[in-house]
């Protein structure tokens, strides 16, 4: 297999894994936050406008993760610099 | 594809590049510049507000009230700030209904600038408020062991504050471009309206982020103080 193939085909099943994966905990942790978060308005519903503040802001910190892995992938996929660098040397 | 609107150039001369990205934000700005001026051009006192300027009233005094119930304490140092930030990320994030307008919040190069001037008002606010001394105090605050990671912090908040808006808006508007080619006729409406709600509870946490960083710095010691009041008492 040449460089480039080999380059593509490992960024490509990279960026599949890297999202797979980074999304898999955020997920998770979002969905306790929101089952907690719901809780708590159940029980003091009176609360109900500081917890889904505080809870949207959890979420954010919390997805910005997932994003961080979309980020990855997204470089991975569509400016990738050793594509371009072996791109550059083959010519 | 378009990852970012810096691709898509209007004109270059030289070194001289203007993008997409410099052009929708001016754009924006002039919006939001223009209709605050044409609005407050003419002040009124009177039981019967001009719509617009009631509009503005509620607007402003809804960030302020927020800011104060956030924060707890006067709001009038962080209104200007924190509420730009706002109004401008929320600008550029709901402009996108427009066709052929690209969010200047999609490309890295304006949230990196936003983030970062977030970074140097943290600093700004903290000295102005308690002192240069008092300021990097701070920083050697719970024990002197944790100041490089005090200051990765302060880094690595920065970062995540860019990549957080910039992934967001890239990813929606991604998203849009990818279900457009697999199921173009209602799909990318309902994901389109999805994108709405994210710009703008992302513009809500950009601008809530930021509130909390610069309020922590100027004022770490008076909530210290009321906590160890609160456990002595």
């Amino acid at each position: 297999m040449s460089d480039l193939a080999l380059i593509g085909s490992v960024a490509m099943v990279t960026a599949g894994i890297t999202i797979a994966i980074g999304s898999i905990g955020p997920a998770l942790g979002e969905g306790m936050a929101v089952a907690r978060a719901l809780g708590a308005i159940a029980q003091q519903p009176d609360k109900a406008n500081m917890i889904t503040r505080t809870l949207f802001v959890g979420l954010a910190m919390v997805e910005s993760t997932a994003i961080y892995c979309l980020v990855v992938s997204m470089i991975l996929l569509f400016v990738n610099p050793f594509w371009n660098y072996f791109l550059n040397q083959g010519g | 594809m378009q990852i970012t609107p810096d691709n898509i150039i209007f004109y270059q001369y030289q070194f001289v590049v203007i993008n997409a990205t410099l052009v929708y934000t001016w754009l924006t700005m002039a919006l939001l510049v223009i209709g605050a001026a044409w609005v407050t051009k003419k002040l009124v006192v009177r039981p019967k507000l001009p719509p617009w300027q009631n509009f503005l009233e509620i607007v402003v005094d809804g960030i302020y009230q927020h800011i104060a119930e956030v924060n707890q304490q006067e709001p009038e140092p962080y209104l200007a700030f924190v509420g730009t930030l706002f109004l401008f990320i929320l600008t550029a994030n709901l402009l996108t209904v427009v066709p052929g307008y690209q969010a200047p919040t999609g490309s890295l190069s304006t949230t990196t600038a936003l983030a970062i001037a977030v970074f140097i008002a943290v600093p700004i606010y903290g000295i102005r408020q308690r002192g240069i001394l008092g300021y990097l105090k701070s920083y050697l605050q719970p024990t002197p062991i944790m100041l490089p990671f005090q200051i990765i912090g302060e880094f690595s908040r920065t970062l995540a504050l860019a990549v957080r808006l910039f992934g967001n808006i890239m990813s929606g508007n991604l998203l849009a471009a990818i279900l457009l080619a697999l199921v173009p006729l209602f799909v990318p409406v309902a994901m389109n309206l999805l994108g709405l709600v994210f710009g703008v509870i992302q513009a809500y946490v950009f601008a809530i982020l930021a509130l909390v960083y610069i309020a922590s710095a100027a004022t770490v010691q008076e909530k210290k103080q009321s906590i160890s009041m609160e456990e002595n008492s």
